[in-house]
């Protein structure tokens, strides 16, 4: 499998750390209540498709990463920054 | 026999080798199978389950029979095909799987039995009784069946591993990959072309045609010329690719020196991933045999390879020949082996009309029915339109028809497509993403039409990348039509093999349909049909095809088995090299490894660090006496220590005191320059990650350390925390662990120690407990940190790594002049034991703040991670296990880590648990032993006698709870 770091270029997945869903980006409130949290920690999906998953580039330029992916075909779709996504949105 | 004609070996150069122990002679191009059928010899090796008498079948990397064992002891290598191993001077092979000897084999004794030993036959007969399995049965199976041994030694060759990178990979260099491979590196694509034999060329160099006019050995040798001239071509002989993976990956394993006397420093083989943006499988097409009864003995051979034999080694089976087919490779086999100097005894087609004339008998309507011969065939027996013949032969070709090697095409979980026209599985299109398909392997199987789809599709790739195509010539080649007309199995009684390896005969896949095994999954699994080191190259279309008629489906509605990678074996030797002995993890040693080892100190791993478990000193017989000494060392003069595998962190920044306090449970804005304070971090689940304590070296500089274990998830965390939830804050973080060797110095002596070489004065107002800053330190810019793990007046220093080597022996050399000296892992344990401090024993990722005695270091008063999921109902009861101190009070005095604690009163059973022991110590300093636990309501149960009970060592001890800091729980020590 091969990833597309945009600061490194295309990678083997080797120099990669997985994590799991990016979802982790979006950290609740505090008090967003314990379903909110719950869901956050520990309830992911789990697609046959497209999903976006966060992976950490530690054998390159320790730069989170955002991949869409297709679990069914194994296309790798993209990479973006995690830094560049959350800063767009805030 | 050798046969005059010239072939592609050098006649010039003999080679000698041996054959189980006998001297045999070759010529330098040979393989271990054409240099042994040279020499007459048809019997190599013996069959997997009957103990057949068998030789070779094939001329490549498919053959099932062929399989001996190269070397011997810690280097031996079995199950090597003779037909891809090549001679050299001294290469030692033996046969395997027989017993006394390959021509008298005991247990040939299962042929005979062979009516009780078909499909399903352990299935069956071994059920009962259940015992009888794993101490009879199966030692009994494994050692009557079975093929070559591993030396079970320490295995001395190196093997490597690569990365390789191009534009097109192209798998195969007969006439379609040479000609792709030429199209696209014309075309200023960077190529890789992979082959798995020796010379390039692939069926050019087994065959008789001509290209323009040459013939096609000469003309592949001439494109490999050009090619190999070329910047942007890179040829990979003895490389077969062996999977085809994700984005354009492919596993391809090189063998570098099979072929060779071994080398100092060379690899025996080398695994490549190769990275490619497209893929051309040029892999050709694998011939397959025909059943019929006794098809299975030495000198019968596919039709393919015995013209392989006789044009590219100039070498025959016997003087005599058979041919039988169903298609036009049998005739161009007979027209080859003519004024060969072999006697074609018959030609036998099943075909009505051959267009073959010669002076030897032809029939047509024909077929093989039986053969005889003890150590190889001696006679075959022919039925025809015209009668019955017996005929003696040595050697028998036989041509059931093309499979095209649409295994790789499959790795990605395609199946192939059914062709009718050439009665075989073609490549489904866009199987694997990126890969085209030329030549046999896409079932096109004339030279002609090879060249042409190499060339066709090449232009296609070419286009995609945008190459610029230059002109290029088609060369002229033959063109014939593939006549065929389907014969999987010659009708009759007896046994007629399939599958030659795993000895599955027509008989054996008929009887798993009758016993309703339809799935052709089922049926490889009941009959072993197409398992093993060939994976059925040869038989597996066949046996489908006979799976078809007996359950009266057709050939695509059977379906295929599912083809995995890899396309033939890779040693895991050469998938895991690197990773051998040392190699298993990388080894990361402190600026003090030299000179702890130099004082006999035994290295302990601490994740990929090693550190010194203890000094021993003369006189000293176990590790307890000189852990016991360092300890008291440390409490009464000066300890050294090597600290420097703690993680270090530097944070620089505006917002680096936001960073701090988000993921530190505690509050690091309030924290003064000069100052260091202890932090707890906890996952989001609630769960404690990690401690450590951070020092603030100025306004927007802080200096984080952390576990050695955790130093990597850490560092991960801070990235995850700064990139992925608060990328506005402007602070930069650096791991320097690496960078700063850092030494503990503990013991009330510790001031006087450093005062000497510090050029600042160190006083309680100068550096007070908690306090830190930047020294000076003969000379060197280093940083002074006023931090205890033992509970005794003590200091960490930094100095640059560099320096560390020479620092830790000035360090040293000064505390052995105070009645100290270094200490290790043990006596740090038993420090921190006694002062209840913990490590990643305690927090082992299921304990939380509450647990350890520390959630009142969660502060309510910001955000942080983990404090929201911290506070969930269930992680705050009081019921929970929580952390408390052991000390024995009853007659057994040992504390050991893992056991669990039950009430004095109750059965040790898992219902009355009450908690379990995490550290352990003997304490020198409180003259017994200490032990740190989780308790159900711990810190309530302070004074209670409880009972531990390791069930595993068998010692129960009668201990006291108490609070976790044994020693010194006022703290004067470490303020003094």
């Amino acid at each position: 499998m091969r990833i597309p770091c945009p600061v490194c270029g295309d990678r083997d997945h080797r120099e990669f750390y997985y994590v799991g869903d990016a979802v982790a980006l979006d950290r609740p409130d505090p008090e967003a209540g314990i379903d909110a949290w719950d869901s956050y920690v520990h309830l992911r999906d789990n697609p046959a498709g497209v999903t976006r998953d966060l992976w950490y580039h530690d054998g390159g330029c320790g730069s989170w990463l955002v991949v869409t992916r297709n679990t069914v075909t194994h296309d790798v779709l993209g990479a973006e920054l995690a830094r560049k996504l959350k800063g767009a949105s805030a | 026999m050798r046969l005059n004609s010239k072939g592609l070996i050098n006649r010039d150069k003999a080679v000698s080798f041996t054959f189980d122990g006998a001297s045999y002679s070759g010529f330098e191009g040979d393989t271990v199978a054409s240099a042994l059928l040279a020499n007459d010899v048809r019997l190599m090796a013996r069959s997997f389950k009957y103990h057949r008498p068998r030789g070779v079948l094939t001329a490549g990397s498919e053959e099932p029979n062929a399989l001996v064992t190269i070397g011997k002891g810690a280097a031996q290598d079995p199950n090597v095909r003779a037909t891809v191993q090549e001679i050299y001077a001294g290469l030692d092979v033996r046969s395997q799987n027989n017993w006394p000897s390959l021509s008298i084999d005991a247990l040939s004794v299962n042929n005979l039995l062979s009516p009780f030993l078909g499909a399903g036959f352990y299935y069956k007969t071994f059920m009962w009784p259940k015992a009888f399995w794993e101490k009879l049965y199966e030692p009994v199976i494994r050692r009557a069946a079975g093929l070559g041994a591993l030396s079970e030694q320490h295995n001395p060759d190196r093997y490597e591993q690569a990365f390789a990178f191009c534009d097109v990979l192209i798998i195969g260099a007969g006439p379609s990959g040479l000609m792709a491979a030429l199209t696209a590196a014309q075309a200023g694509l960077d190529v890789i072309v992979a082959d798995e034999d020796s010379i390039m060329g692939g069926r050019l160099n087994a065959e008789t045609y001509e290209i323009d006019g040459m013939p096609g050995a000469d003309w592949a040798r001439t494109m490999v010329q050009r090619l190999s001239e070329m910047d942007n071509v890179r040829l990979m002989t003895r490389t077969t690719v062996t999977g085809a993976y994700d984005q354009g990956t492919y596993g391809a394993l090189e063998r570098v020196n099979h072929h060779a006397p071994r080398k100092d420093g060379a690899p025996l083989e080398c695994f490549w991933r190769i990275v490619a943006k497209a893929s051309i499988l040029a892999a050709g097409a694998l011939e397959r045999p025909i059943a019929f009864r006794n098809n299975d003995r030495p000198g019968i051979m596919t039709a393919g390879a015995v013209r392989t034999y006789a044009n590219r080694w100039g070498v025959a089976a016997g003087q005599s020949l058979v041919v039988f087919g169903n298609n036009d490779n049998a005739v161009r086999t007979a027209r080859d082996l003519q004024n060969t100097g072999v006697h074609i005894a018959a030609y036998v087609d099943s075909r009505d009309d051959v267009d073959l004339v010669g002076d030897f008998p032809i029939f047509t309507r024909g077929a093989i029915t039986n053969t005889t011969g003890h150590l190889g065939v001696e006679s075959v027996t022919i039925e025809h339109a015209g009668g019955t013949d017996r005929i003696a032969t040595q050697s028998v070709a036989m041509s059931g028809g093309w499979n095209p090697s649409v295994h790789l095409t499959c790795h990605m979980n395609a199946r192939p497509t059914w062709h009718e026209d050439i009665a075989s599985f073609v490549p489904t299109p866009n199987s694997i993403p990126g890969m085209r398909v030329v030549g046999s392997a896409s079932g096109a199987l004339s030279t002609q039409s090879c060249l042409q789809s190499g060339h066709a599709v090449a232009l296609d790739v070419v286009s995609d990348l945008d190459g610029t195509a230059t002109d290029i010539s088609i060369p002229v080649a033959e063109d014939d039509p593939y006549r065929l007309e389907q014969l999987w199995a010659v009708p009759g009684k007896g046994r007629a093999w399939l599958d030659f390896q795993n000895d599955v005969t027509v008989k054996d896949i008929k009887q798993a349909a009758q016993e309703n095994f339809r799935s052709v999954e089922h049926v490889k699994r009941y009959t072993t049909q197409g398992m093993a080191t060939d994976q059925g190259k040869n038989s597996n279309v066949a046996a489908l095809a006979i799976l078809a008629d007996a359950t009266g489906r057709g050939i695509p509605e059977t379906g295929t088995t599912t083809f995995r990678p890899p396309y033939s074996p890779v040693s895991i030797a050469a998938m895991g090299s690197n990773a051998q002995g040392i190699g298993f993890m990388p080894q990361r040693f402190t600026t003090s490894h030299a000179a702890s080892v130099a004082r006999r100190a035994p290295m302990i791993e601490a994740g990929l660090w090693y550190r010194p478990s203890f000094f021993p000193q003369e006189g000293e017989r176990h590790w307890r006496e000189s852990c016991d000494r360092e300890v008291s060392m440390v409490r009464s003069t000066v300890g050294v220590c090597d600290v420097s595998t703690l993680g270090k962190i530097d944070i620089q920044g505006p917002d680096a005191a936001k960073l701090l306090d988000f993921v530190y449970t505690n509050t690091f804005s309030t924290l003064k320059e000069g100052r260091v304070r202890y932090g707890l971090m906890l996952r989001e689940d609630g769960h404690v990650m990690d401690d450590g304590t951070t020092a603030r070296m100025g306004p927007n500089h802080y200096v984080m350390t952390t576990t050695t274990a955790a130093a990597g998830e850490v560092m991960r965390h801070l990235d995850f925390v700064h990139q992925c939830l608060h990328p506005e804050w402007d602070v930069s973080f650096v791991s320097v662990t690496e960078q700063w060797a850092q030494f503990a110095v503990a013991g009330p002596k510790s001031r006087d120690l450093l005062n000497g070489i510090v050029d600042q004065d160190i006083t309680s107002e100068t550096f007070p407990f908690m306090g830190c800053g930047e020294v000076d330190i003969l000379g060197v810019k280093g940083r002074l940190f006023r931090i205890s793990f033992s509970g005794e007046h003590a200091y960490e220093v930094a100095v640059p790594a560099r320096y560390g080597e020479s620092f830790y022996q000035i360090l040293v050399n000064r505390a052995e002049a105070m009645d100290g000296g270094p200490y290790g892992m043990e006596a740090l344990n038993v420090l921190r034991i006694e002062k209840g401090l913990i490590t990643h024993a305690e927090i082992h990722g299921r304990t939380t703040a509450y647990d350890i005695g520390m959630d009142k270091m969660v502060s309510r008063k910001k955000d942080c991670v983990g404090q929201t999921m911290a506070a969930r109902q269930g992680l705050m009861d009081p019921d929970r296990e929580r952390l408390i101190g052991l000390k024995p009070v009853g007659v057994v005095k040992q504390i050991t880590a893992g056991a669990h604690l039950f009430n004095a009163d109750a059965e040790a059973v898992r219902v009355n648990d009450q908690g379990y022991v995490t550290s352990v110590a003997y304490s020198p300093t409180l003259g017994h032993f200490l032990g740190l636990a989780f308790l159900k309501r711990g810190p309530e149960r302070i004074g209670e006698t409880i009972k531990m009970v390791d069930h595993l060592r068998g010692v129960v001890t009668l201990c006291q709870v108490i609070d976790p800091v044994a020693f010194d729980p006022e703290g004067g020590r470490v303020r003094g």
